[in-house]
């Protein structure tokens, strides 16, 4: 048995398979099919300042490997976090990660202040939400945006602080950097890439916010060509995502550079993905005689 | 655990109307704790969503499927073969609310028939309404007629059964029943609604919406319900896909 456990910003994680923000609500349906414990971490379902009812269905369509969605960050709001669900999910004996997303910087500082005095693990700030009106990716799209909300929250956040960036970006590496400058811990990526699908009878779009994030294995090459420029341009540690299914994409975009995982859409084909990819990492590891995951991160050898 | 993933051998996937196939499933009794109304979310190979199906019955260590070749996930789940083992998710959802000593009206509207016939089931001597397009798309009558109840057949265009809406129908006969239970197309459903809120009947229908994680986890399958005054959105797969009418807002 290998050694799975890494460390992000100081938080360390039993293993690296974190479940994605949005695809796996509070934890606790997941609950229902295995214990919490057994995932690294669990990245919590966006909250905002207040409650939010989201789009109008129809918000999930299926794509060539994967699916666009767009939900439109639906929750309960970050109070109602705090008080119902973040003492049942510390019970858990997992990383909890809170996810937020406001409409101005000021309510990215609100929200981290209040998570700042919960037992919180870490706050992943969702800076590249594609299915919102205001606020989400308009601020993950440009090198000063994403600078002046990482510092002005880093100034409310005593949280270890994780940016989640958009890949509908030139320069993903430069907003990485630009990120790190200004105080982030490590960054998170990739979010879904904005895409559209139309009935071709009706011609209207499948998704009723017409667009919407697409995710799945369909994007999983975008993400490691992504990881991978990114661990290139900076120091802070990579959670790496998007597309991950099965245990071989988990070690390959660790090599591309990430440190940790999220796992998100293959939750929606078999639950217990995230189970058999720790269980297939783990064999690959003993059968490579390697020691720790750890060991795997960053190691490309690029031509 | 209240959630598992399970592996039925699949008996037979038979067209049984244009477009309709009838898949029946080898199941332990075990796992029959099914609710009439509650679903099974079913792997297709090569597809990354599950496909939600209504339970049709639940009886004899047979679990049956009836479902409707709609797109691509369908079309593969139609080519299935025998002997197959099929990857499935369930009893997922909130079914029907059955009461002893009421009567019931079932209501099922084309593909929306099937989760009537296992209600039908839990009923005493239903009267079962079923409409359809056409006579090509009729199915399950003698299946409704062997669960004993009172069938009543109409479709659009008058070539099987009666001719016209089962709402028609409903009108007629809605003093006959103390509450009625319906599946079907939206603007069926809500024309439903409006036949028992005026003959202040109790009605349940079931929904249906573009579904992911079928466990209430990703939050896609949205319906916009009224609950205590106030407009909140739900979720077909686990407040669902059964709701009191009253509460939907259409």
């Amino acid at each position: 048995m290998a050694d799975l456990s890494v460390k992000v910003a100081g938080v360390s994680f039993n293993n690296p398979l974190i479940a994605a923000s949005g695809t796996f609500g509070f934890g606790r349906e997941y609950n229902e099919f295995y214990p919490l414990e057994k995932l690294g971490g669990i990245s919590c379902k966006g909250i905002t300042p207040t409650r939010r009812d989201g789009n109008p269905p129809p918000r999930i369509a299926e794509t060539p490997s994967g699916i666009l969605n767009a939900v439109g960050l639906q929750n309960p709001g970050v109070d109602a976090f705090i008080k119902e669900d973040l003492p049942w999910l510390k019970q858990q004996n997992t990383v909890i990660i809170a996810n937020t997303a406001g409409n101005t910087i000021e309510e990215y500082c609100m929200m981290a202040e209040k998570l700042s005095e919960t037992d919180i693990d870490m706050i992943e700030l969702n800076i590249s939400c594609p299915n919102v009106k205001n606020g989400g990716v308009q601020f993950g799209t440009s090198c000063e945006s994403v600078g002046q909300i990482t510092g002005e929250v880093r100034k409310h956040c005593t949280k270890p602080l994780v940016i989640k960036l958009s890949p509908n970006v030139t320069d993903i590496a430069s907003i990485a950097k630009s990120a790190e400058a200004a105080g982030a811990d490590a960054v998170s990526m990739i979010n879904t890439l904005t895409g559209m699908r139309i009935d071709i009878n009706s011609r209207r779009p499948i998704i009723r916010n017409n667009t919407g994030g697409l995710s799945g294995a369909a994007v999983f090459p975008v993400a490691v060509r992504m990881v991978w420029q990114v661990a290139n341009a900076v120091k802070i540690p990579i959670i790496g995502m998007g597309g991950i299914t099965t245990w071989q994409d988990a070690v390959e975009m660790l090599i591309a550079g990430a440190t940790a995982l999220q796992i998100g859409t293959v939750l929606f084909t078999d639950p217990y993905a995230p189970l058999k990819i720790t269980e297939g990492l783990n064999s690959f590891l003993d059968e490579n005689g390697i020691k720790s995951v750890t060991e795997l991160t960053g190691t490309v050898k690029p031509w | 655990m209240k959630y598992d993933v399970r592996q039925l051998e699949l008996l037979s996937n038979e067209k049984i109307a244009d477009g309709i196939f009838d898949m029946r499933l080898k199941c332990t009794d075990s796992d029959l704790k099914i609710e009439c109304g509650q679903f099974a979310h079913v792997y297709v190979p090569g597809k990354t969503l599950r496909r939600p199906i209504s339970v049709c019955d639940a009886s004899g260590g047979t679990l049956r499927l009836v479902y409707q070749v709609k797109g691509e996930g369908t079309q593969i789940m139609s080519q299935m073969k025998p002997g197959a083992d099929v990857d499935m998710l369930y009893p997922l959802g909130h079914g029907f609310n059955i009461e002893r000593g009421k009567r019931y009206c079932l209501i099922g509207g084309g593909i929306g028939v099937p989760p009537m016939l296992y209600t039908a089931k839990q009923c005493e001597n239903p009267l079962v309404i079923t409409g359809f397009r056409n006579k090509d798309f009729v199915i399950l009558q003698e299946d409704f007629k062997a669960a004993g109840a009172e069938l009543v057949l109409c479709t659009d265009d008058g070539t099987a059964g009666e001719k016209g809406f089962v709402t028609d129908l409903l009108k007629q006969r809605i003093n006959e029943v103390d509450e009625v239970c319906a599946c079907g197309p939206v603007p069926m459903l809500k024309a439903i609604a409006r036949v028992c809120a005026e003959a202040d009947k109790p009605c349940q229908i079931s929904l249906e919406e573009r579904m992911g994680c079928g466990v209430g986890a990703c939050l896609v399958c949205a319906v916009k319900v009224k609950k205590n005054g106030e407009e909140i959105m739900q979720h077909v797969c686990k407040n669902g896909p059964v709701f009191n009418a009253e509460e939907v807002v259409f």
